[in-house]
């Protein structure tokens, strides 16, 4: 008996959220109508994809209800794979891109929505490579990166690049790579390997270029690349070099803008067929000179002609 | 008196029937969603499941490599390591805290002090799992690094106790559930015999409560090997075989989360991880015929 009048009172329960759910969500609807019909010309322009430019895409944004009241812009990361996806699906405006969009990638966009995704180069990155700023070195090359990081490489241990690594007790190098969805991962095994080799199995494969940062200033034997905006008091950004026999460039809006820093590469904005109406409006504004003076803000490196 | 009797009885059976309907209708429809999204999950994977996968490389080999651009190659079994190893460390840890709590909870504790205590273990199961990978990610990586001096703080040690934490909740309410069941008749009796709190614990409860104990228990293994978030920024997200707690590992639920963003539909990729679902699947479908099977054995004794 006890048991049956407790199960009662649990179905009579389910019952009631199960209720509640429904009147809320027969609710909902008539409310968004009623805010859409109070702002009827405002615009909702949505805007997804890279993580390394998500922030500056936020302040772009943000920055954006200042210039004009008719349109807002929605942002949201998950990498660059994730945009285009959003892209291909027509779910989203603008997809943020920090690699170019693969041949596949835009056949299928196209034949999906019936509009061909259209390009925008709207500033650079110049990818870091971040050691623990306890760690005594200051510079490397591609090759000894490529070492590090690739397929049957040579170098694991500090030692192996020369130098004694007294706060890293195993000498072991940890190396923080990024999860395959973002755009940096396979820019940076680019840059590295080519597309012949591809990254040792075995590294730490974190969510976002914040973290990679933050995990390198806790943890005196790694090494990882991220963008250089991210960079923080308890890292440093090593100087590269092509070759050994090259010379080192730091990675600094002046070596990124005479192109003579290795590993930078163009972040992209892509917009479904020919830009119109506020979406237009909103690109434009990002390559004028007021946008571009946010993304060197957050530390990257606006387009040259500004 | 009568009367009105006669008028609720008269109103009883349409809404007794109007219940029964729509109770059936829940269970049907819980046969119903494990039926199609197995059916999903299966279609989706099964081309490249039967047609090019090498399973014996896929169960066996350790190399991960899906994004490669010349050789792909998809061997998951750090993965499935991974995951194991990860959520046997978080039972280790969770069973002897859960259960010793739903004791406590149960029989030694003040009615009083014991809502209080429900309500916060409650509490407890409704943090998300994101933050408690943040937690993970942040709070119990420097934590590790400085009590364990370990070079890096995402570590499965790490992942486990996140783990821990989150199927605490479970085992504890379900198992007190368990004990609660057990007839007051057989705490009284072996009050009787001169026994002590504990020895009645131990003799009478705990053997009473098997069958739902065990529950509990396991139930609290599926929170722990379908956990995604938690585990993808705790455990450090790297395709390692563990060598001790504190190696990095990755798991099969957050390579799926973290991969299936990015790959186009109908990619051979993207059935390599809904054929990582159906691993999950006959995972989860094994611990359960497990667990029926032990049941069952101990109801037969």
């Amino acid at each position: 008996m006890r048991m049956n009048s407790r199960f009662s009172y649990l179905i009579i329960k389910i019952i009631l959220v199960l209720a509640y759910g429904f009147v809320i969500s027969s609710c909902s609807p008539k409310d968004s109508e009623s805010v859409a019909s109070k702002a009827a010309s405002h615009v909702t322009i949505k805007n997804k994809g890279s993580d390394t430019m998500v922030n500056l895409a936020q302040a772009w944004a943000e920055m954006y209800t200042g210039v004009t009241s008719s349109a807002s812009v929605e942002v949201s990361g998950g990498g660059s794979g994730t945009g285009v996806a959003a892209l291909i699906n027509g779910t989203v405006d603008i997809a943020n891109c920090s690699r170019q969009i693969k041949p596949k990638e835009l056949e299928l966009a196209t034949q999906n929505t019936g509009k061909a995704p259209q390009e925008f180069i709207v500033g650079y990155d110049a990818l870091a490579v971040y050691v623990h700023h306890d760690t005594p070195i200051d510079k490397i090359t591609i090759p000894q990166l490529a070492e590090i990081y690739g397929e049957n490489g040579t170098i694991k241990e500090w030692r192996h690049l020369g130098i004694t690594h007294t706060a890293c007790p195993s000498d072991k190098i940890i190396r923080i790579s990024r999860q395959s969805n973002s755009g940096t991962y396979f820019y940076f095994r680019e840059a590295l390997l080519g597309t012949d080799r591809d990254f040792r199995i075995g590294s730490l494969d974190l969510h976002g270029s914040k973290d990679v940062v933050e995990v390198i200033g806790r943890t005196p034997c790694a090494i990882g690349y991220s963008g250089m905006g991210y960079a923080t008091s308890h890292v440093k950004m090593l100087e590269i070099a092509t070759t050994s026999d090259a010379p080192y460039y730091a990675p600094t809006l002046k070596n990124v803008l005479a192109k003579t820093y290795p590993i930078a590469r163009p972040l992209y904005m892509y917009a479904l067929g020919e830009p119109t109406g506020a979406i237009k409006a909103y690109l434009d504004w990002i390559l004028s000179a007021e946008g571009q003076k946010i993304v060197e803000k957050l530390g990257f490196v606006p387009l040259e002609s500004n | 008196m009568n009367i009105l009797r006669k008028k609720s009885t008269a109103n009883l059976p349409f809404s007794e029937t109007a219940i029964e309907l729509f109770i059936r209708l829940c269970g049907i429809s819980s046969i119903l969603f494990v039926f199609g999204i197995f059916f999903f999950v299966f279609r989706e994977g099964a081309g490249f499941l039967f047609n090019g996968l090498d399973v014996k490389e896929f169960l066996t080999s350790v190399e991960w490599q899906p994004t490669s651009l010349n050789n792909k190659r998809y061997g998951a079994f750090a993965l499935i390591v991974g995951t194991f190893s990860v959520t046997i460390l978080a039972m280790c840890l969770a069973v002897p805290f859960g259960l010793g709590a739903a004791v406590f909870v149960s029989e030694f504790c003040s009615p009083k002090f014991r809502e209080t205590f429900k309500i916060i273990i409650e509490l407890l199961a409704a943090i998300p799992s994101v933050v408690w990978g943040f937690i993970g990610l942040t709070l119990m990586n420097q934590l590790i690094i400085v009590v364990f001096k370990a070079p890096i703080g995402l570590t499965m040690l790490n992942g486990g106790i996140m783990l821990a934490l989150m199927s605490v909740p479970i085992i504890v309410s379900i198992a007190e559930d368990a004990l609660k069941a057990v007839p007051d008749s057989y705490r009284e009796a072996a009050e009787a015999l001169g026994a002590t709190r504990w020895q009645v614990v131990y003799r009478v409860l705990l053997p009473a409560a098997k069958n739902g104990l065990l529950a509990a228990v396991l139930l609290g293994a599926a929170r722990s090997i379908g956990e995604t978030m938690a585990v993808l920024m705790a455990t450090g997200h790297s395709v390692n075989i563990p060598s001790g707690p504190l190696s990095w590992i990755r798991t099969l639920t957050a390579t799926i989360a973290a991969e299936l963003g990015e790959v186009a539909r109908g990619d051979e990729h993207y059935q390599v991880l809904f054929i990582i679902g159906i691993l999950l699947f006959t995972i989860t479908f094994v611990v359960n015929l497990i667990a029926d099977l032990v049941i069952k054995g101990i109801r037969q004794e």
